[in-house]
């Protein structure tokens, strides 16, 4: 606090002192907003985080369905802004939409699901990604396949490292399973979510 | 932007209902917002006008009488972060000002426009808005307790 003695019609040091609201209200008005939005059809895109084994997971989602999954090390914060740019900035912190994902996320991370059943929204993929993308579902829960083999799936054998670009991009990690494309040599390769976060995954799902 | 709809309209549920006003209109207006657009001024605009409509909403429920009594605010709401200390008496001290100086100072100094803004949304000159504003903080310093925060 400065003792400096106050500018008589400067109000700065007056009005300064009133609070911000507590952490309870904030939370209570922005559950009272989103929910007024969602009813009010302007909530483009709802999220919310999950805590799981591979780290806090953003999860966001359009009207439509899941539209994205980001791991921390993607920086939240970054992906929600590309939301905004990409998708729609009506954008707010919603867990009531997320909730069928955030559950299936927690069956499959407790080793009870492994097969998603949600409606996914894929307009963040586009061309050749969307494709490679649509045949990633295709490789089952605790199998793998090879970069090369999704290339010929995609119907593209030569394009391997296109296959490894979709894979680095994809919108809805773990939910699409890239982390179930590895190297023809049978190492595990890379991950957007890390290697760690990849062995992970495949550990998970090999366990009976 | 709570606060400066509480600096308007006091710490109660009417601030609360203005705020969620606001930004359910804005969330809806807001694709059709120019990319140019002072954000800032924009959202004060409409806090501006939802604010307003909470005061006309409060006189209809009001008994009409020829004189207005000053109302202190009384009706915090519980968990608000509000103790019934010195900060309760700088919002009641705030509600005892004229509309026009309680606006002006809202949003000129936690909103953070300057006085030429502020009087494109209330009317009137900057002048007219910097003397509101400093009309308030005059009587502020008078009818709130000086000295340190207790």
């Amino acid at each position: 606090m400065t003792t400096t003695p106050p500018n008589p019609v400067d109000g700065d040091d007056l009005l300064g002192r009133l609070p911000e609201a507590d952490q309870a209200t904030q939370t209570r008005l922005h559950a009272r907003l989103a929910a007024a939005a969602e009813q009010a059809g302007i909530l483009d895109v709802a999220y919310r985080t999950l805590d799981t084994p591979v780290g806090p997971l953003l999860l966001a989602a359009t009207e439509h369905g899941l539209v994205r999954v980001a791991y921390a090390s993607e920086d939240h914060d970054k992906v929600l802004d590309r939301l905004a740019e990409t998708v729609s900035s009506r954008l707010l912190r919603a867990p009531a939409r997320l909730d069928d994902a955030a559950r299936q996320l927690g069956e499959y991370f407790t080793g009870r699901r492994s097969l998603f059943d949600l409606p996914l929204d894929l307009r963040l993929a586009h061309g050749f990604r969307r494709e490679v993308l649509s045949h990633l579902r295709d490789i089952g829960y605790g199998t793998t396949a090879s970069y090369a083999a999704v290339a010929t799936a995609a119907g593209s054998p030569r394009a391997v490292r296109a296959v490894g670009t979709a894979c680095a991009t994809n919108p809805l990690p773990v939910v699409v399973p890239c982390h179930r494309v590895i190297r023809s040599d049978g190492t595990i390769g890379h991950y957007v979510g890390g290697a760690e976060a990849k062995k992970t995954l495949l550990t998970l799902e090999a366990t009976p | 932007m709570l606060r400066v709809c509480r600096a308007v309209l006091g710490p109660t549920t009417a601030a609360e209902d203005a705020w969620s006003e606001t930004f359910l209109s804005a969330m809806q207006a807001y694709p059709a917002l120019r990319a140019d657009s002072n954000v800032e001024a924009w959202l004060v605009t409409i806090a501006h006008r939802k604010a307003v409509d909470q005061l006309r909403a409060e006189t209809r429920r009001a008994i009409p009488t020829d004189n207005l009594p000053e109302r202190p605010a009384t009706d915090g709401l519980p968990g608000d972060g509000l103790p019934g200390d010195g900060q309760s008496q700088l919002w009641n001290a705030l509600h005892a000002l004229p509309v026009k100086q309680r606006q002006t100072i809202a949003y000129h100094y936690l909103a953070g426009l300057p006085y030429a803004e502020v009087a494109q949304i209330l009317g009137g000159s900057p002048q007219a808005a910097r003397r509101a504003a400093a009309d308030g903080i005059a009587t502020l310093r008078k009818t709130y307790p000086k000295g340190e925060d207790r």
